[in-house]
């Protein structure tokens, strides 16, 4: 019989994978493709939590969640394209500017 | 037992396709390995009977915030960072230390599993039965435009700003 720790493994690797991603890569567009996979394990957590309590409460969270991921996407993509336009880059390590 | 398979064919192909996004040079091939992870959560959600995130994740998720991704892909130009390494100096202090996470959390959670204790192994399969379940999309509703309704406004207001946000970003001329 499936239980919740289930639902909480596959999150779990799914936000271990969001997190080598995050902090391995050097393209910042992958980058926050990972941060899409780590919001939705979060995701899966809430909604087996939900199930697991009968109370949906926990499915509204999750859609906030996406209204959130939607957000941020939104906003990360245009700064992106403004980096770029300036730098002609997007490797997350060449953004050095506030560095020295 | 079929919540079994189920369970496990999304599953796999979530874990699978997350960590070729992860891994995959080309940032076009990452895309369309994340919507297959996006799609595979989606069908994990209908298996728990969140029929509403469910569409909500095809349509917002798949639909929306991946069209924008490959769009940026295509403005960016990407020609030149496909030479380049892909990934940076730190990555294996960066593995390491991600690996020392996991593996701190699923030890927590294979602990808490254990029988004998009572924290964690109520089994989700029964927990209400299927058919006992309101209408998913009516429950949310009520819940959304209930208790939720303020935290739904800021939402809303949040989406607005993000627009504004990210009209002015994309500009060429500040």
């Amino acid at each position: 019989m499936l239980s919740v720790n289930h639902y909480l493994f596959l999150s779990l690797a799914l936000f271990t994978i969001g997190v080598i991603g995050v902090l391995t890569r050097r393209n910042v567009i992958v980058i926050l493709m990972s941060i899409e996979l780590i919001l939705n394990a979060v995701n899966i957590n809430l909604v087996a939590f939900s199930r697991l309590f009968g109370d949906v409460a926990g499915q509204v969270f999750a859609i906030f969640i996406v209204t959130d991921a939607a957000a941020e996407a939104a906003v990360g993509l245009g700064i992106i394209i403004a980096f770029f336009r300036n730098r002609e880059t997007v490797l997350a390590d060449e953004m050095d500017l506030l560095k020295w | 037992m079929l919540d079994k398979v189920i369970f496990y064919v999304f599953g796999g192909i979530a874990v699978v396709s997350a960590a070729l996004v992860v891994t995959r040079r080309n940032a076009v091939h990452s895309a369309v390995f994340l919507i297959t992870a996006l799609l595979a959560t989606a069908g994990i959600f209908l298996q728990l009977r969140a029929e509403f995130l469910f569409v909500v994740q095809i349509i917002l998720y798949v639909g929306g915030i991946m069209v924008l991704f490959v769009f940026v892909i295509m403005l960016v130009n990407l020609d030149v960072a496909l030479q380049q390494i892909q990934f940076s100096r730190q990555k294996w202090v960066a593995l390491l230390v991600t690996l020392a996470l996991a593996g701190q959390v699923g030890a927590m959670l294979w602990w808490a599993g254990q029988p004998g204790k009572k924290t964690l192994p109520l089994p989700v399969s029964v927990a209400a039965p299927a058919e006992k379940l309101p209408a998913n999309a009516e429950a949310v509703a009520h819940s959304l435009f209930g208790p939720y309704l303020l935290p739904f406004e800021i939402a809303s207001l949040l989406l607005l700003v993000a627009m504004i946000g990210a009209v002015v970003m994309a500009k060429k001329k500040v």
